[in-house]
């Protein structure tokens, strides 16, 4: 693919050029609109299974039901919130071309996110042989484990795709102009944390008192 | 009278002399005094909601034949008055980019024709879907299973099955005695659909839908389940017997009278055999032990039209049928092959005919 | 301003032809399995889609035959059953979207002037995706046996409507390869749907801002997005179907408190764009054919773009016309049918613009404007059906009966299909470097056409008698006949039609008369290279200055960029 093609900015200014044909042309970036498109399909998805969850809350013929058994995530929402801040130090670092700083903050985005799902898992040990709450047992469950379970899987990808970006930097694999390609990964990742915004306003803090 | 006309009057003839032919149905059977209406066109409605539907597609029709008729035309006077000419001189026509009026001409005239539209239905759905019902309105619940429909007339004490049976109605709103039926199912969606008598209106598990009838003219109507729901969709079919008011109450006392006790040899060889085996934990019979509610309720079996919820007129020999091996007739059914002996299915048919 | 789009000193190489190299087998199978050039999967994807086509219609025909007569006994009821719910996902998953998508493909890149797609890689990936979700559907037949009267192919409708599709109801592995192979289909479209939109917004040549594209270059971009907004909740629907059938789940388990609707709702939501999806393709390729064969540009090209997006945004708020009988309130059936009302004002404007380009003109009746013409009547008569099951009371009576089956089929063979024909004969020459052959082309288009109005004709009326759809016999008596039987003569007069397509690919492609780069003497870029166009494409990058550059080209006295 030719070098023309890679360009950001805005399209060809047409005031004084009514042909549109001198000076730059300038298109959006293909990485970011990629992406942009890749946000906008994945909402779709998850608006899907919180219209779901919306829908049966109250529903369930049996208990457990939310009020009795959802605590507030505080320590799992804090590190995945938290990783959205260190990703942009690490994007710093990466920008000064700091590559020690860039792994030790990327990485720590890493540890944060690698907690936030041993975070949920011990939350949804503790439901499934705590409380009896598994995704058979009643609408609520079903709605709450597709949802929090879908995000969770958008979680995990993210952490594969940050794990691949810290390693080819740690080998030394990525050039120097690829900046575009990490920053990208990283709307992903605030992409992830954004969804788990809407979980935690839905799941728990909505519907608790149901 | 039209093409269409000749040959649907000649098949229904055809139909009336292999009814004639084949073996005639049952004396007990109820509703055939009353015209069969087989050929259920939407556009002869005999109902109130019929009515209102068809008077409100009829005018939708019109307009949109007018819209055919008016596009088709301008699309034939195109293709026929701009055609490269044999002797074309190959120059190109004036480059027209487009026209701001006429464009605003062809927007708004559809948007006002839309406008038309939106009224008319909104008005016809408020009609039919909020009409409340009169106090001596009939009520009845249908319930669908796969593959039949099983009917109850809570206040009167009657369950049966395939049929529902109503008093026909007056075409005078302050005269009329409409029914109202409750809709739900016992297992995936059905749809009840009588084309002559209402719109369709789905049976939803976990869900009570209602519909309305308000028939003018007695007749059989005929009607089929409109929703695809398994292996006999095909074969849920559906007749709505609207009697008169004296009709109708006579049948009702039919159906609360118990079913004479059986009396000859094979009737009672029957009974045992009935009863002794599992067709008493899927059917009903009133006021004995079977009570079962997988199967329909046959305390008045010979009173219906069919058999298999339409799957064949009943008489002699398709009851036989049916109870020697239904898989045969309505494969698929969830009425297992009993694997009965020919005198076992003899006895049992013997004893099924003394429920009327 | 070097803006020779053909540069006269330049000597292109000989084309390729897809086989071209005779006897390297392995050649030509590495070549299609490695490939991610653009042009290559394009027609990969629409010779898929023709291969489904044709398996998926004489599946039709069958259950054709069985309806021919009351109490047809030529095949049993789970055979017709399986045959409709297979005919139907075909249909829409593995000949529309792919046909739509090798179109995009195969000219997209061409149209604005660039060398490939945005991510060529996901290009090809996205088709083997589709490809294997194909095979796995069909592989039901094979390899779902199961329980008494659950195994083989699915046959809970392509709708698939809950809690039928529930373990209960669904015994077996059928529904299974329903679910998976649709969740897998749809990771592929939402793929080329992303690919379609960064090609279009990122790498469009010099010149060429989003009000010089080819209509046909706008019409898809609206198709991308709409794509990737409404297969997700299909893909949300698999899911949770899935959830439910093997992990106990409740989302559709009416015992359970599920609800049945919720399934309707979801599945709607993604399945009404998802006939847009469809049908914008064949009004994109319309747009490129109807001026062309006018000699005149298309009239009103903004308001085209405003009716394309409207159209998109109304899509999305039309769902529950397909839900009208399920016991809405009347205020949701009146919204719903007010909305599904409103999209057809922009509809009707596209209609009349095309009219209205036309219109003054001179009409040259090559084959493609001959199936354009025909999509135009047929998709008007498609339109005013769909008017009339707007107005819910109408589709009260008339749902899930032959009325709707008879709008959908004028819809997607006299709309969608007429325009991929129209569009496959207006582009044949420039993939094969050959013209179709124009006699076999009219024997296709009219014993296809007669078969096609013979067989969907009646079934508005076998609808409005009562007759309901998914059916696999009807007792006699009902008035139901004589519109069933005329209905399969028209699919024995449809068939020779398709024989007649079939043998003009083949034979054109062989002994067709070879065609220049711009046999049409058309206007958009993809006429400016070769046929067929070299991988690369272009020799050297286009720049643009109006919508129909080469008209510019041909034009110097008159060009459109002092009118624009």
């Amino acid at each position: 693919m030719s070098a023309e093609h890679l360009h950001a900015g805005e399209p060809a200014h047409m005031i004084n050029d009514p042909s549109g044909t001198e000076g730059p042309w300038r298109l959006p970036s293909q990485r970011k609109v990629g992406i942009i498109c890749l946000i906008l399909t994945e909402s779709a998805l998850f608006t899907i299974f919180v219209v779901a969850y919306l829908f049966y809350i109250g529903r369930s013929l049996n208990p457990p039901y939310p009020a009795q058994v959802l605590e507030f995530p505080w320590l799992g929402s804090i590190a995945l919130f938290s990783s959205s801040a260190t990703i942009v130090l690490a994007e710093i670092m990466l920008r000064k071309a700091n590559r020690f700083g860039f792994l030790i903050w990327w990485g720590l985005t890493i540890a944060l996110g690698a907690y936030f799902i041993s975070f949920t898992a011990t939350e949804w040990m503790h439901l499934i042989y705590g409380k009896n709450l598994t995704i058979s047992t009643n609408v609520f469950g079903s709605t709450f484990y597709a949802l929090v379970g879908l995000h969770l899987s958008h979680v995990f990808i993210g952490l594969l795709l940050l794990s691949t970006v810290w390693l080819l930097t740690f080998f030394g694999k990525i050039p120097k102009d690829h900046h575009e390609h990490i920053e990208m990964v990283s709307w992903y990742w605030h992409f992830v944390d954004a969804i788990w915004l809407v979980v935690l306003s839905v799941v728990y803090i909505y519907s608790v008192h149901y | 009278m039209s093409l269409r006309g000749t040959f649907l009057s000649l098949v229904v003839r055809v139909c009336g002399v292999l009814c004639v032919l084949t073996a005639p149905a049952l004396a007990e059977t109820a509703g055939l005094e009353y015209p069969m209406r087989r050929v259920t066109d939407m556009f002869k409605p005999l109902s109130r909601p019929a009515e209102m539907i068809s008077e409100a597609a009829g005018v939708v029709l019109l307009i949109c034949l007018g819209i055919f008729l008016v596009v088709t035309g301008l699309l034939v006077f195109i293709v026929i008055k701009f055609r490269r000419r044999a002797q074309d001189d190959g120059r190109e026509p004036p480059q027209i980019y487009g026209s701001t009026n006429i464009e605003l001409a062809w927007t708004v005239i559809p948007i006002l024709i839309t406008v038309v539209l939106a009224l008319v239905t909104s008005r016809t759905i408020g009609e039919i879907q909020d009409m409340p019902m009169p106090a001596n309105a009939l009520k009845l619940r249908v319930v669908g299973h796969q593959w039949w429909w099983e009917i109850r007339y809570e206040d009167l004490g009657i369950v049966t099955a395939n049929e529902v049976h109503i008093p026909v109605s007056d075409r005078d709103r302050a005269k009329a005695t409409p029914t109202h039926i409750v809709l739900q199912s016992a297992d995936v969606i059905h749809s009840f659909w009588v084309p002559q008598l209402a719109g369709k209106t789905d049976l939803v598990p976990n869900k009570t839908n209602e519909t309305w009838l308000d028939p003018y003219e007695t007749g059989v109507y005929f009607g089929n389940c409109a929703e695809y729901c398994g292996t006999q969709h095909a074969n849920m079919l559906l007749r709505v017997i609207v009697h008169t008011p004296e009709g109708f109450a006579k049948w009702v006392a039919s159906q609360k009278t118990p079913p004479p006790a059986p009396q000859a040899a094979e009737e009672i060889k029957g009974h045992g055999l009935f009863y002794a085996n599992s067709c008493i934990n899927c059917h009903t019979v009133d006021g004995t032990v079977a009570e079962g509610v997988f199967g329909p309720n046959l305390t008045k079996l010979m009173t219906r039209q069919t058999i298999g919820a339409g799957v064949a007129e009943l008489n002699d020999k398709t009851l036989w049928a049916w109870v020697d091996d239904p898989q045969k007739m309505k494969t698929g059914c969830l009425m297992p092959d009993m694997q009965l002996l020919e005198p076992e299915v003899d006895a049992i048919v013997a004893y099924l005919k003394t429920l009327k | 301003m070097s803006d020779t789009i053909i540069d006269p000193n330049f000597k292109a190489p000989e084309p390729e032809r897809v086989g071209a190299e005779r006897g390297s087998l392995t050649r030509i199978v590495q070549e299609l399995v490695f490939t991610v050039d653009h042009k290559k999967l394009g027609l990969m994807y629409i010779g898929s889609g023709l291969l489904f086509f044709v398996v998926a219609g004489l599946m039709a025909t069958m259950m054709r035959l069985q309806l021919a007569f009351p109490n047809g006994e030529v095949l049993e009821p789970e055979v017709f059953n399986r045959l409709f719910t297979m005919h139907g996902t075909a249909m829409v998953f593995l000949v529309g979207m792919p046909i739509i998508f090798g179109f995009a493909n195969y000219l997209i890149p061409l149209m604005i002037g660039t060398r490939d797609m945005a991510f060529p890689r996901l290009n090809a990936f996205a088709f083997w995706v589709f490809f294997f979700s194909g095979l796995l559907l069909y592989f039901s037949y094979l390899g779902a046996p199961g329980l008494y009267a659950a195994g083989s192919a699915p046959d809970v409708g392509w709708f698939a409507y809950s809690p039928l599709t529930a373990k209960a109801f669904s015994r077996g592995h059928s529904t299974d390869y329903w679910t998976l192979s649709l969740l897998m289909g749809g990771i592929g479209s939402i793929a080329t749907a992303i690919n379609i939109i960064v090609t279009i917004i990122s790498l469009r040549c010099k010149g060429m801002t989003l009000g010089r594209m080819p209509l046909f270059v706008w019409l898809f971009l609206v198709v991308a997005f709409l794509v990737i907004i409404s297969m997700p909740p299909l893909s949300a629907c698999q899911i949770m179907l899935l959830c439910d059938r093997y992990l106990g789940a409740k989302f559709f388990d009416t015992q359970a408190g599920g609800s049945a609707v919720l399934w309707q709702h979801f599945f709607w939501i993604f399945g009404h764009p998802e006939v847009y999806i469809l049908i914008l393709p064949g009004f994109a390729i319309a747009n490129e054919i109807i001026p062309v064969f006018s000699r005149k540009p298309i009239f009103g090209y903004p308001i085209m773009v405003a009716a394309t997006v409207m159209i998109a945004f109304i899509s999305l708020t039309v769902w529950a016309h397909h839900m009208f009988t399920v016991g809405m309130t009347s205020m949701g059936n009146t919204f719903f049918a007010i909305s599904t009302m409103v999209i057809a004002v922009p509809t009707g404007i596209k209609i009349f613009n095309w009219l209205g380009t036309m219109y003054g003109g001179k009409l040259r009746f090559d084959l493609p404007m001959l199936f354009c013409i025909g999509f135009l009547f047929q998709f008007l008569i498609a339109g005013l059906t769909g008017v009339m099951l707007s107005v819910a009371p109408f589709t009260w009576q008339l749902s899930d009966s032959y009325f709707v089956v008879a709008h959908f089929h004028y819809v997607l063979i006299g709309g969608l299909l007429y325009t991929v024909f129209a569009g496959i004969y207006y582009w044949y020459p420039k993939a094969f470097g050959r013209m179709p052959n124009v006699k076999l082309g009219h024997w296709h288009f009219w014993l296809f056409t007669i078969g096609f109005h013979l067989t969907f004709g009646p079934q508005h009326i076998a609808g409005i008698l009562g007759m309901p759809r998914r059916i696999f016999t009807y007792e006699a008596g009902r008035g139901w006949e004589l519109w069933n039987l005329l209905s399969t003569i028209g699919v024995l007069i449809q068939i020779p039609g398709i024989l007649f397509f079939v043998i003009n690919l083949i034979y054109s492609y062989i002994k067709g008369k070879k065609a220049g780069d711009d046999p049409w003497d058309a206007w958009t870029l993809e006429w400016s290279t070769t046929s067929p166009p070299p991988e690369y494409n272009f020799a050297k990058l286009p720049v643009v200055k109006s919508r129909r550059p080469l008209w510019d080209a041909k034009h110097p006295e008159d060009p459109d960029w002092k009118f624009e």
